[in-house]
């Protein structure tokens, strides 16, 4: 979807502003949305996908105006509810009043730590060919899925060049929509600054994304 | 964010003491400690700065002492001519098991809108000069790879050993926005 979130080129944020000693949360509750979100997502409630694309489908001024850890609790909670996991009224409640609903991958127990501390991998077999090698120029589709992407809109309808292949992945644009994890072949395309941003751009540079075949075109 | 913990709890999805103990994982065990042992290794050990640049996974993963990393880490190598530089500009993508979970700035919107465009704007507001004539290489996260810039190794560390050299490696050095700090300069 065309969302606040798809931020690549936009002016007008300011000046980044790292902080000296930054903490690792900033208060305790963002350490306990954290593990939530990691705990839930590990019970099978939902897959990495789609709990980006609930954030992604926050109201621009909700998300523009949240912290961090504040758009994962809100995508967090919009996702159980709409998923049946907890209701609306739970939340208001302050307790649950529903009996549960049944995990794929059963409750999250002191025993299921060890297992979300250790990154799952997205290799899938590739079920065709690879229709594109390295060195081959590619254009990005131009396309405007109002589901979720990871197709930037800062890229789409520009070349580039396929630099790196990393055999085929989970394609987010299925696996978000519970429509199955159908691989895809997933590229690194590299453009030139000034292809991007025109003629005025920084001339030393070079972006790369990272983009499934289904968002390339041959050029 | 309590409601919604306690509504978890009392069906029985959660028990809130593997909360505790994965934050407590979280605080303990992941940080940019792990990516500098690895740039440091990198450093002093060319075979192993050779098989880390061909498959970041595969590498790191020999290293017992080094948190696990997943499938999909791909190292980036600074050199005098090539400067690299990473961002999430969707989310937050991020080599957590290298560098630990990101600072706010990298997850915030000043950061995400301009690095694909203006980086050399970006590292000026970290106080970073880049050489006019430095290509400078964006890698935007946009998949489940993640990225992890391997900085040049400073001037006068010869002979250092790689727990030395460790500690001169920056989290913001190996993000591709900071330097790695200069031997006998207060950090």
């Amino acid at each position: 979807m065309n969302g606040v979130h798809d931020m690549g080129g936009m002016d007008g944020f300011g000046t980044v502003e790292p902080e000296p000693n930054e903490p690792m949360f900033h208060a305790e509750w963002e350490a306990r949305v954290l593990a939530m979100v990691r705990a839930m997502g590990a019970t099978g409630a939902f897959n990495i996908d789609a709990s980006r694309f609930y954030r992604e489908m926050l109201p621009p001024e909700v998300y523009l105006s949240s912290s961090y850890y504040k758009k994962w609790l809100l995508g967090l909670e919009d996702m159980l509810i709409e998923r049946g996991f907890i209701a609306a009224d739970e939340i208001k409640a302050g307790h649950a009043s529903a009996p549960p609903k049944p995990l794929k991958r059963g409750n999250f127990t002191v025993d299921s730590v060890e297992r979300v501390l250790t990154r799952g991998s997205f290799t899938r077999p590739a079920s065709a060919p690879a229709a594109f090698k390295i060195g081959d120029r590619v254009r990005m589709k131009n396309i405007h899925p109002t589901t979720h992407t990871r197709l930037p809109r800062y890229v789409r309808g520009h070349v580039g060049v396929i630099e790196r292949l990393h055999g085929a992945h989970v394609y987010p644009d299925t696996a978000a929509h519970d429509q199955g994890e159908n691989p895809q072949w997933l590229y690194t395309v590299v453009f030139d600054g000034a292809e991007l941003w025109g003629p005025d751009g920084d001339p030393t540079l070079k972006v790369s994304v990272e983009a499934f075949e289904p968002y390339l075109d041959p050029a | 964010m309590r409601a919604l913990e306690t509504i978890l709890s009392e069906k029985g999805y959660i028990d809130p003491a593997a909360l505790d103990a994965m934050i407590q994982a979280y605080e303990t065990k992941i940080g940019p400690h792990n990516g500098a042992l690895v740039v440091a290794k990198a450093w002093t050990d060319p075979a192993f700065k050779e098989a880390l640049l061909a498959d970041g996974s595969a590498a790191v993963g020999t290293l017992g002492h080094v948190s696990r990393t997943g499938d999909h880490l791909v190292v980036v190598e600074n050199t005098p001519e090539r400067h690299n530089m990473v961002v999430c500009t969707l989310c937050s993508c991020y080599p957590w098991e290298m560098l630990g979970l990101p600072p706010v700035w990298y997850k915030a919107a000043p950061y995400r809108s301009r690095a694909v465009k203006d980086p050399r704007g970006v590292l000026a507001d970290f106080g970073f000069t880049l050489p006019k004539d430095t290509e400078i290489r964006v890698w935007d996260s946009t998949a489940e790879t993640r990225f992890l810039v391997l900085p040049m190794r400073p001037a006068g560390t010869e002979g250092w050993s790689e727990e030395r050299l460790a500690e001169l490696v920056t989290r913001d050095s190996m993000i591709g926005t900071g330097l790695v700090l200069t031997p006998g300069a207060p950090s």
